[in-house]
């Protein structure tokens, strides 16, 4: 560990906790807890989005990646980016204009309905789960890496650091961790962007012959397929990235932090120019990992290439920008975290506790003391499991959390707002049907199964042959909904629709 | 029943305690939504989003289909930059150019909704 990095290191945990300080003294209210109480800009809120979106996954695995597979590595950034015109077009502003604090707001604006509420909830809380886990398993192993020091310490101090934020500062503290590393980050990626594209003499040209030779894949480097070879497990792994997000929970409650859905629009916007140019840069950061650190570093350093934005940054700028880079890259993972305890505790405790247990009448002060609870149960539950986790592969677990999201929870989203004859019925059965047949083709998937010892959790034959079962569960979800609709009894509120329809066009309230 | 709905969440402080609450009535949505403004702002929200999220969802799905059943995508387009590439690069700036016109049709969206604001509090409680 050199000096540099023990600095940048301090300065990142002391500017966040001073960061909480003062959200703390604005948390009074549950609305304040869990959405700032609204009160973000559109800037504010787009940075924040980006930043929720920029996790380490994106910012180490994306440049890795392509860093080692070239083509195959950009997928990502590409179906990341494209769910953004998902969200902005459809969920969005409707969402803002019907929510209050979650998911499940929303979805009972229409059915007010304890069932359906508890499926979002539950569905919510799963994903938060898979997210949270592959994101400390990620952090764990590469604070240790960076810093030297032992996995489970690692694990430990991002989990105080992000209990901390969310048990004190809210969704204020939150949000601004998240606005301050979206910034960073995008400094970091821009500067070591610039520098490759300068050592490539600023001739795209030049780069692209440049890297055919760079790596031990050749001129494959550069075609699609190197990573990639099963056409479906392709597609399926495309649907579940351009789908998920506008199911994604921590993202869709972001939208609740500002004042209206013109408000939303302009986070959407925000964050949609700010996350193309971040994915853009990242195959700067890629190929330049490719040619100036070399196939065997990334490698060694780690196996899945999550070291090569570090790796990169070392070779142009020395210890200072390695330094700077490990330290964005710890503050990226503090805030993404912290961000997705909210939410899960948001689930917990808005929907479980006080919307189903106490049905709407517990005090603001009881609110918010669940909501405390909630978190501290959230953080610890996590810590715990990602504890026990060291040792697995957890890399699929963050498209898994896509793939739930885009199969449980979008179709949902969309019958709701879009569909007249939409049911409570038809609700809870696309939620299950998403749900289930996600996690259960996954279960069943090489993910968990593969004939050698150590390449999964399980050595046996895989059942189910995609590591991605989007393709099947997508479809399974909105079919749910769909049959669960129609072959039931229950006649549609056409009244409760038409209300839900004029307040998500015209964001009309009394 | 279905007025006792829309009362949902209010306390009778927030209605006032002047008027018994039977004798309010709640805003009329279903009439709200048959009027000639709202079903307008719908078709030219329709027109805009159904199209455009066909087009984008197509265009996103063209580069792993092509890219997975053929070579196609492998030609060169300039040194050694591929169509592969140029196509990838062509989904950024779809994204930008879709996320500038829906901004523009936004603000003529959000003027059909005044629109429709200004028809419920006009009709508001006397539907």
């Amino acid at each position: 560990m050199n000096t540099t990095v023990v600095v940048l290191f301090l300065a990142i945990v002391i500017a966040t906790l001073f960061i909480t300080y003062y959200a703390a003294k604005r948390t009074q209210t549950t609305g304040d807890f869990y959405t700032a109480g609204g009160g973000l800009t559109g800037w504010q809120n787009g940075l924040a989005i980006a930043g929720d979106y920029l996790s380490a996954a994106s910012f180490l695995g994306i440049a890795g990646a392509i860093a080692l597979f070239g083509f195959d590595g950009f997928f990502y950034s590409i179906g990341f980016l494209i769910a953004y015109l998902v969200v902005m077009f459809l969920v969005a502003e409707p969402l803002r204009n019907l929510g209050k604090y979650t998911l499940a707001d929303m979805i009972n604006a229409r059915f007010d309905a304890k069932k359906v509420r508890g499926m979002a909830a539950f569905s919510t809380i799963t994903i938060v789960i898979f997210y949270m886990i592959a994101q400390l398993v990620g952090a764990g192993a590469l604070i240790q890496l960076l810093f030297g020091i032992k996995y489970w310490i690692a694990v430990l101090i991002v989990g105080v650091m992000m209990t901390v934020y969310v048990l004190f500062g809210g969704m204020t503290a939150t949000s601004w961790v998240q606005i301050v590393k979206a910034v960073l980050l995008m400094l970091g990626t821009v500067i070591i962007a610039f520098l490759v594209f300068a050592k490539f003499d600023f001739n795209l040209v030049k780069m692209f012959a440049e890297v055919k030779t760079a790596t031990v894949h050749g001129a494959d480097y550069l075609k699609p397929g190197l990573k990639y070879k099963v056409p479906l497990d392709t597609l399926s792994l495309m649907l579940a990235l351009v789908l998920g997000t506008a199911g994604l929970p921590h993202i869709l409650m972001r939208f609740f932090t500002v004042k209206d859905a013109k408000t939303a629009r302009s986070s959407v916007v925000i964050a949609t120019w700010i996350v193309g140019i971040f994915y853009i840069l990242t195959m700067f950061l890629g190929f330049g990992a490719a040619a100036f650190v070399g196939y065997d570093a990334i490698t060694t350093a780690n196996a899945a290439g999550n070291m090569a934005a570090p790796l990169l940054a070392g070779v142009l700028g020395g210890d200072i920008l390695m330094s700077f880079v490990s330290a964005v890259a710890f503050a990226t993972i503090l805030a993404v975290v912290a961000g997705l305890v909210l939410t899960g505790a948001s689930a917990f405790a808005h929907d479980i506790y006080g919307q189903i247990i106490k049905k709407g009448k517990a005090s603001d002060r009881e609110q918010m003391l669940a909501a405390r609870y909630a978190s501290l149960f959230v953080s610890v539950f996590s810590i715990l499991l990602a504890l026990f986790a060291q040792t697995m592969n957890v890399a699929f677990l963050v498209s898994l959390a896509f793939c739930i999201a885009a199969s449980a929870n979008l179709p949902v989203i969309l019958y709701t707002i879009y569909w007249k004859k939409f049911n409570t019925n038809g609700a809870l059965i696309g939620m299950a049907a998403g749900l289930f047949s996600a996690l259960i083709l996954v279960v069943l998937s090489p993910n968990v199964f593969a004939p050698e010892p150590g390449q999964a959790i399980f050595v046996g034959t895989a059942l189910f042959p995609l590591t991605n079962p989007a393709i099947i569960s997508v479809p399974l979800g909105f079919l749910g909904g769909y049959l669960g609709t129609i072959l039931s009894k229950e006649k549609a509120d056409y009244r409760k629709y038409a209300e839900v329809s004029v307040r998500a066009n015209t964001g009309y309230r009394e | 029943m279905k007025v006792e709905s829309a009362y949902k969440g209010k306390t009778e402080q927030e209605w006032g305690s002047v008027e018994p609450l039977s004798a309010r009535q709640a805003t009329d949505f279903e009439r709200i939504v048959s009027s000639p403004q709202y079903k307008e702002m719908l078709r030219r929200k329709k027109r805009f989003i159904v199209p455009m999220t066909i087009f984008f969802l197509a265009f996103y799905f063209m580069l792993p289909i092509m890219t997975s059943y053929s070579t196609v995508l492998n030609t060169p387009v300039y040194g050694d930059i591929t169509w592969a590439w140029v196509f990838a690069t062509a989904q950024f700036i779809v994204t930008w150019v879709l996320c500038v016109m829906y901004v523009k049709k936004s603000n003529a969206f959000d003027k059909d909704a005044d629109e429709v604001i200004k028809l419920i509090e006009r009709d508001g409680g006397s539907a």
